[in-house]
């Protein structure tokens, strides 16, 4: 236990570079892998919350964008969404990446984009955004006619009718979709540092610590239920946050009961 | 590849480029695009299989086997996909490597695990040492389909287990009224209805495989991600009769490109497909057909 708190505070911010410079070479103890792994943690959830929140209002820009009847508006959201959401993430950021290290030499100041902090989180931050756009866009086609209508009669229209009619339900009928976007978001996270981008100073996310156990200790069984223990509890917790947000959506709606049936698992893909 | 390319320090321009594409090793980089679609054309059917497998068990009526089902689903759905890809791969080897071990070699009295080491005898090497550089290749992609397969067989079986429930009720009722047993309900009504139900799903999943084989990368395939690293990276005169300068960032659009047309096309031929498979249904889509046609 005392070596355990030991090793806690010589790696548990190890992937930020704060403590223990060398990482575990040999007899590798459980704790050491627990808790270097869960360093990496870190480098998920804000790759993961900062694109979320950011590629939030770029997405509903997108969808306004595409449900937009003016081919301005529309056209670059539908190559937009097009561009990120037919393509693999991952050779996304292999492109991205090189296309960072060719921009260094003619635009120095963009030279924190080579780096993973800043240049994954732009890749991140466009496809999510393309992702929920897509979503926001079908549910803004599924707002009732009824709700806007009633809009009109009562002398709302133009941007306090978005504000206070349409983006609200848009936002309701799209949540469970963008919950599971959230869920996919925070997974991928755990590709950035299988492409290009450097992890300067074996400073990686959980996978990376992940996969550094088992390559050195050539045994899977341990690093990586670890890993998914991390992610399986990262998940609920991205329920639970998105499922209070959908309550408070909700707030105003007569409570059907056959609806309130908790719903343990639901459609995580893309 | 071409006659004139006998001397590159000759060429200039568009020939220089037509010799440098036509390379030994960029053919290897075209033949890489073959890999992807292999894998494709073998992983889905078999992904499908899993799922469907899958799908069934959470359904049983037995318990354990319920269990089973929904475990395989919820685990595999809740982890990031890469993780299980890395995992699989070195696991299912010493699966395979362990279990070989006490088929042929009953006595051998070494622990397997030393330290960091897993030493099985040699003659339950996957492959074998001797074995030629083909089967080691053919190994490695055995390993990686089986790994898709896992990983893609859980979100198939979360389809089908919803598309299965979403057959007509009714006509489960009727079937049963006709005096069929489950097991003829189930072969006769559920499966073959089911799939008009199930072709969002697995049309989306279909997507989701097409993007995720550039993974195959990391499980040590020599697939388009290596090549594309590999040709793309700067060649000096000295190594090369082609040297360049860092051309990895053009390497990997022409991949994109490739992608977003091979995604492009999946998506009209399933919607073409939905189609097909919505004639003389009981949904919104199937009674939209009937009406179009006189």
């Amino acid at each position: 236990m005392e070596d355990c708190l030991q090793t806690l505070a010589d790696y548990g911010l190890r992937s930020l570079g704060i403590g223990e410079r060398l990482l575990p070479r040999s007899d590798f103890t459980l704790c050491q892998q627990v808790v270097l792994i869960g360093s990496g943690m870190i480098w998920n959830v804000y790759f993961g919350i900062i694109a979320l929140v950011t590629g939030f209002a770029l997405a509903t820009l997108v969808a306004v964008g595409k449900a937009s009847a003016h081919p301005l508006a529309r056209k670059p959201s539908e190559w937009f969404i097009f561009l990120f959401r037919g393509s693999p993430l991952f050779i996304q950021f292999f492109f991205a990446y090189f296309l960072f290290l060719s921009l260094k030499q003619v635009v120095p100041w963009t030279e924190p984009l080579s780096s993973a902090w800043a240049g994954a989180l732009v890749v991140l931050f466009l496809n999510t955004a393309a992702y929920s756009g897509e979503i926001f866009y079908g549910a803004l086609r599924s707002v009732p006619k009824g709700d806007l209508e009633a809009a009109a009669a009562y002398g709302l229209t133009g941007w306090t009718r978005f504000r206070r009619i349409t983006w609200p339900t848009m936002l309701r009928l799209a949540w469970p979709a963008y919950t599971n976007e959230a869920v996919f978001l925070f997974h991928a996270t755990t590709l950035v540092f299988f492409t290009g981008f450097p992890a300067r100073q074996q400073k990686g996310d959980a996978l990376y610590y992940a996969q550094y156990f088992a390559d050195k200790t050539f045994n899977p069984f341990v690093p990586y239920p670890i890993l998914a223990g991390y992610f399986v509890l990262l998940t609920l917790i991205i329920l639970g946050v998105m499922g209070l947000v959908n309550a408070q959506l909700q707030r105003h709606l007569p409570l059907d009961r056959t609806q309130r049936r908790p719903r343990l698992l639901p459609q995580i893909m893309r | 590849m071409f006659a004139f390319c006998t001397d590159p320090s000759t060429l200039d321009g568009l020939a220089w480029l037509a010799c440098y594409l036509t390379t030994g090793k960029h053919m290897a980089f075209y033949g890489a695009f073959g890999t992807v679609l292999i894998l494709l054309a073998v992983t889905a059917p078999t992904a499908l299989a899993f799922g469907f497998g899958g799908a069934v068990a959470a359904r049983s009526r037995v318990a354990p086997i319920r269990w089973f089902g929904k475990g395989y689903i919820a685990i595999v759905r809740g982890v990031p996909d890469v993780a299980f890809f890395l995992f699989f791969v070195i696991a299912l080897d010493q699966a395979f490597e362990w279990l070989r071990h006490h088929v042929k070699c009953p006595d051998w009295t070494d622990p397997i695990r030393q330290g960091t080491d897993f030493l099985v005898c040699p003659e339950a090497k996957l492959p074998l040492g001797t074995a030629p550089q083909w089967v080691h290749e053919g190994y490695g992609f055995a390993l990686a389909v089986l790994t898709f397969a896992i990983v893609f067989g859980a979100f198939a079986a979360n389809v089908l287990f919803g598309a299965m429930r979403a057959v007509p009720r009714a006509q489960v009722e009727t079937a049963a009224a006709y005096g069929m047993t489950p097991r003829q309900t189930f072969h006769r009504v559920i499966v073959p209805q089911m799939w008009v139900y199930a072709l969002p799903g697995l049309g989306n999943l279909w997507m989701v495989l097409i993007k995720a084989t550039p993974l195959l990368f990391l499980l040590g395939v020599e697939d388009i991600v290596y090549w594309a690293r590999e040709l793309g990276a700067a060649k000096t005169p000295r190594f090369s009769d082609y040297p360049h300068p860092d051309w990895r960032m053009w390497y990997f659009l022409s991949l994109l490109v490739f992608y977003l047309a091979f995604t492009r096309v999946s998506e009209i031929a399933i919607a073409r497909l939905s189609d097909r498979l919505a004639r003389g249904q009981a949904t919104a889509a199937g009674e939209r057909l009937r009406k179009e046609t006189p």
